[in-house]
């Protein structure tokens, strides 16, 4: 909502400066989104006839004018602008004036008494941008804005331009909550300055129109549930093409509207002054009365911005005997609206329920200054003052002779009064609030109520439709009393501690880990490519956006991978050589008709495995370092890696990663398909992880300590490529005796010496008893039974 | 006489000559070795007659204590040498820098995250989550904001079908809390959150958290008095000036805008308010009894003021030039 403060001065008018009303109104809950002021400030600035205009003796460009500046004083004044005639009106800056600061004068300048090319010159002629007022009277064309600046053959001589244009005003504008609609109206911001400030205020003088018109529509309401009151007229003899008075054109431009025609701008006016949209009809156009109607399926109406949507029953019309004409509270159809040749007018003010025209706008894409009014409510008690209303400023402006009021009323909405307790207002707020203070406020806030003690009954008024319980009279209250004046206090409550799992490990702990292993978090958006998630994570069948910001951003993520590898291709392309990325966040996927949102840690590594340094041969990073922080990452828990294959990843050289038994993530090459398309080096190594089982902990608890040196059997081996290393560490474990406590692979060796297509592995085995010292007669034939176990496999043991 | 005298000078001299432990021990024998001049002596007392043998012979072992002596303090000293010398040999380059892996580190917003979590937790407050694909009953009507109500309009809501939303606040956490817990209650809950909304001061995709407090008697001083508490607490400076502004959301009464006093001004902050009767009456909790407030912060806004970030879209670029100064 945006207005003139000069306006609402004229109704209420406390000793504020605009500042200060400005603040007053953001404190109050309607928050003041812009003050800005209608002109820049410049002084001794009058409107001016040109009595004469002489070609400069000496330069060719520039003219000698003779002007009236009014009290009988004529000036001399060397003009250079190409529209300067005799007889028009211009402003003339006087000597002394300040002229605002411009684009060609940064300071802004004074007018003094010149001498041009030898001529005396006292004064300045001036075109709209050397006043800074391009945007407010915008001409047809940038010459005539760069040209002097034509004012109307009316324009009193002498008088200042600042008062003869109101320039000494100031723009407000309100970002109105959807529960203020009340404030959409200057009759209403007028009645909110006057609670906030106590000031008077001027109440709107509307008188009766004489009915002198012997005609009447009927008017019908079918839905009368979404239309409790409808209220129309006939004019007839209206002069369409009337000129909109200046006062009222000002009013409507300082608020953001266009000028249109008087008719629609007199609607528009009504609208802005009383918060009550108005339609008026040609009447000419209407076939027989009016009925307000749900629109029948199938049916069409081509709108005034020339839009033809398709209705259905879910939609309120405005409707003659033969078609739908508007729809209701949204705006009006092309072929019935007013035109400059039209005689006769059809006036409406509705009063339309805010669930019958909410969301309605929304659903064709629409959002007109009445639909803002109409969903969030208007004041059902000022329908029919708002058709007075904009009748007497239709005859005076427009002429014609007026019909009496059709009214179509039904159930209109109940005002019940809304107990509120004073023991409530102070629980709630925590202030002690007394029963005066209440009333006092009640009063300011002109609501009806009676009081009983503590207990005191308020009665919305019908221009308020966000108060039906008592808490929104205690916000009501405590608005009003000033949200500055109730003090910040810590609450009292009782200290219990909260629960501490030691089951779990929080998120950050595990985050840490990651860290510590040098990988950088970032945080990507978890809506990504369609394309490149059935790339690079096989879906096709993608959680989908209805309405996504961009087409790069349309489905939901399956997978972090996306995410990473975008980030990653950033940072290569700005020379980053050795880049470690990991994200946590949901992943999505709809399962069996059910979103089902994963949280994930996932993390990439390209480049050197460690910082280039001194004494450490460079290394590109490969499967085998990402596995340790995987593993790193889970332990004590320990994990397992099965060879499988995934679209992103490299089919021999990547793994699903189960613990416990369960799968639980992956790891693997980039495959080298998409790292030649993401034009990256090296291959990069990927792993991605459940948080849940990540985050998995257990409560330690301590056995008894070996009080006996473990005995070390190496067993070095020499198998084919394709066994496994798992299978045979498997293996060994099924056949261990209860006092191996360690099998674990310590080296690996291809080349010289092993044939080729085997490899040899060499395995520590320790070997354990917390009570006594083992026997080579122990030992002996549970190493025996290992080794047997990898022979099985096909291992033949290295001497 | 004169001969003990020699060879004691003598063989300090030649001890103290020597720069070898080897050659020590070698010199060692010319004296007191089975051939050495000090043995031949003592070898000789035997010449001696039985009264004078006592005291030469006292003489003579007290020269060869002396030498002992010598010869010792000259092989420590050699030994000390050697050591210094290896050790000296052995010296580093103390400047050169460390080696092994470097480490990473974690995003802004997980830094403020950290941050915020840690303050609330310090009164008490327990953390709570919810998903992010939301069911529309709990993103909107569970919070009193019914379909078609104007206030769906402010929030710019991905949709992915009619009854599931990406979830534009966090608030439908505290739905969720509530339904399955019981007063008295104190949880905040962080997370990501979307609007259709993109431009250098927004972001389709941010971060929000979310605290709520309900118990017999809490009231919307509390709420200032928290609010306050915090921001002061999280930007380090008891002078932070919070201010509450009248407000309008659908799920609070009184509702409020949080502002903030910086450099002068004042920047919005969040939204809070105490907690609507219709939103406590959705999951059975009873308003008579129980109050509450909740209350709504951007968590980009909060990590922009504290660390300097003036465009909102660094924080999704993942540029490591970024991320690595919050290391």
């Amino acid at each position: 909502m945006k207005f003139s403060e000069n306006w609402l001065r004229t109704w209420v008018n406390p000793a504020l400066s605009s500042d200060e009303l400005a603040h007053l109104l953001t404190m109050a809950g309607l928050e003041v989104e812009a003050l800005e002021a209608v002109a820049p400030a410049f002084n001794n600035v009058v409107i001016a006839e040109v009595l004469e205009v002489v070609k400069h003796p000496n330069a060719d460009r520039l003219n000698v004018c003779q002007v009236n500046v009014g009290e009988g004083q004529q000036l001399t004044i060397v003009c250079g602008a190409a529209n300067v005639a005799v007889g028009v009106k211009v402003p003339c800056a006087r000597i002394g004036a300040v002229l605002p600061p411009g684009s060609d004068n940064e300071k802004g300048f004074v007018i003094k008494q010149a001498r041009v090319r030898n001529v005396e010159s006292f004064g300045m002629l001036c075109s709209e941008k050397e006043l800074g007022l391009v945007a407010e009277s915008q001409g047809p064309s940038t010459e005539l804005r760069t040209g002097l600046w034509l004012l109307p053959s009316d324009a009193p001589v002498g008088k200042t331009l600042r008062e003869y244009l109101e320039l000494d005003d100031k723009l407000f504008t309100l970002k109105l909550t959807p529960n203020r609609s009340d404030c959409s109206g200057m009759v209403g911001i007028a009645r909110e300055v006057a609670a906030l400030t106590g000031s008077a205020l001027k109440s709107l003088d509307i008188q009766i129109q004489p009915v002198t018109l012997p005609e009447q529509l009927p008017v019908h309401v079918a839905d009368a549930q979404a239309c409790p009151l409808y209220c129309g007229r006939l004019v007839r003899g209206v002069n369409a093409a009337a000129a909109t008075p200046t006062w009222m054109q000002r009013r409507l431009e300082r608020s953001g509207l266009r000028g249109i025609s008087a008719v629609v701008d007199i609607t528009n006016y009504v609208m802005l002054e009383m918060g009550q949209p108005l339609h008026a009809f040609d009447a000419a156009q209407l076939s027989g009365g009016i009925t307000v109607r749900r629109a029948r399926n199938g049916e069409e109406l081509t709108l005034l911005n020339e839009q033809t949507v398709a209705l259905d029953e879910g939609v309120l019309v405005i409707a003659d005997d033969a078609r739908a004409l508007a729809l209701a509270g949204i705006m009006g159809g092309q072929g019935s609206g007013v035109e400059m040749s039209t005689r006769d007018v059809f006036l409406e003010s509705a009063f339309f329920h805010p669930d019958a025209i909410a969301g309605k706008a929304r659903r064709f894409g629409l959002a007109t200054d009445s639909s803002f009014r109409f969903e969030r409510g208007v004041d059902f008690a000022a329908t029919r003052q708002a058709l007075e209303r904009a009748t007497q400023l239709l005859l005076e402006i427009c002429g014609g002779s007026a019909g009496a009021i059709s009214e179509a009323r039904g159930e209109l909405p109940k005002r019940t009064a809304i107990a509120l307790r004073r023991s409530r207002v102070v629980r709630v707020l925590g202030i002690a609030l007394d029963n005066a203070q209440i009333a006092a406020l009640l009063k300011r806030l002109q609501f009806e109520f009676s009081a009983n003690g503590d207990d005191f009954r308020v009665t919305p008024p019908s221009f308020r439709f966000d108060l039906s319980i008592e808490a929104d009279l205690v916000e009501e209250l405590a608005r009003l009393h000033g949200y500055d004046n109730i003090p910040a206090q810590a609450p009292q409550a009782t200290l219990t501690m909260l629960p501490y799992s030691e089951l779990q490990r929080p998120l950050s702990r595990i985050q840490q880990i990651v860290v510590e292993r040098d990988y950088q978090e970032i945080v990507s958006y978890a809506f990504v490519e369609e394309q490149v998630e059935r790339d690079l994570c096989g879906n096709a069948n993608p959680v989908m956006l209805q309405n996504p910001i961009a087409s790069n951003m349309a489905v939901m993520r399956s997978s972090l991978i996306v995410g990473l590898v975008g980030a990653l291709r950033f940072n290569l392309n700005r020379n980053q050589a050795r880049v470690r990325l990991f994200e946590s966040g949901a992943c999505f996927a709809k399962v069996d008709g059910n979103y089902v949102q994963s949280q994930r840690l996932s993390g990439i590594a390209y480049g050197a495995s460690q910082p280039e340094q001194w004494g450490a041969a460079a290394k590109p990073v490969d499967f085998y370092d990402v596995k340790a922080d995987v593993e790193a990452l889970f332990a004590p828990q320990l994990l397992s890696f099965v060879a499988a294959t995934h679209p992103a990843l490299h089919p021999g050289r990547s793994a699903q990663i189960y613990c416990c038994g369960q799968a639980v993530g992956w790891i693997g090459e980039l495959h080298p398909h998409w790292q030649q398309q993401y034009d990256m080096a090296q291959s990069a190594v990927w792993f991605e992880v459940e948080l849940g089982e990540l985050t998995r902990a257990a409560v330690p608890h301590l056995s008894e300590i070996a009080k006996f040196l473990p005995v070390r059997r190496d067993l070095a081996v020499v198998v084919d490529e394709t066994v496994a290393v798992q299978a045979l560490l498997d293996a060994m474990q099924q056949a261990a005796a209860p006092y191996v406590v360690e099998i674990a692979l310590f080296d690996l060796y291809r080349g010289k010496g092993v044939e080729q297509g085997k490899k040899s592995l060499a395995f520590r085995v320790l070997l354990q008893d917390t009570h006594k010292t083992l026997t080579d007669l122990e030992i002996e034939p549970s190493i025996v039974k290992l080794v047997d176990v990898m022979q099985q496999q096909g291992a033949q043991l290295r001497m | 006489m004169e001969e003990l005298k020699n060879i004691l000078d003598h063989a300090l001299q030649q001890f103290a000559a020597i720069g070898d432990e080897a050659e020590l021990e070698q010199v060692k024998a010319k004296y007191l070795g089975k051939e050495g001049s000090l043995t031949a002596l003592l070898k000789g007392l035997g010449k001696l007659s039985a009264e004078e043998r006592p005291a030469a012979g006292a003489r003579i072992n007290q020269v060869k204590q002396t030498i002992e002596a010598a010869l010792q303090q000259r092989r420590d000293a050699l030994q000390q040498t050697r050591l210094a010398q290896k050790l000296a040999a052995e010296a580093l380059d103390v400047t050169l820098p460390g080696r092994g892996l470097g480490t990473g580190g974690l995003h802004p917003v997980t830094r403020t995250l950290e941050r915020i979590e840690q303050l609330f937790h310090s009164l008490g407050f327990a953390t709570a989550s919810g998903p992010e694909i939301e069911r529309d009953f709990y993103n909107f009507t569970a919070l009193n904001i019914p379909e078609n109500h104007p206030a769906r309009a402010m929030h710019d809501t991905f949709y992915i079908d009619p009854q599931h939303v990406l979830r534009t606040h966090t608030s439908p956490v505290q739905v969720r809390y509530m339904e399955a817990n019981q007063p008295p209650l104190k949880i905040i809950s962080s997370g990501r959150v979307y609007r259709v909304d993109s431009d250098a001061t927004h972001s389709p995709m941010f971060h929000q958290v979310e605290g709520l407090w309900v118990d017999e008697e809490i009231s919307f001083a509390n709420l200032k008095g928290v609010v306050q508490d915090f921001l002061q607490r999280f930007f380090e400076r008891d002078d932070l000036q919070v201010r509450f502004r009248p407000s309008f959301f659908p799920f609070t009464e009184p509702s409020a805008e949080m502002d903030m006093s910086w450099n002068g001004g004042w920047l919005e902050i969040g939204g809070c308010g105490m907690v609507h009767p219709n939103v406590l009456k959705h999951v059975n909790i009873d308003s008579e009894k129980y109050l509450g407030f909740a209350f709504g912060l951007g968590v980009e806004r909060l990590a922009m003021l504290r660390y300097g970030v003036n465009d909102l879209r660094q924080f999704y670029e993942s540029d490591l030039r970024f991320l690595k100064q919050f290391n």
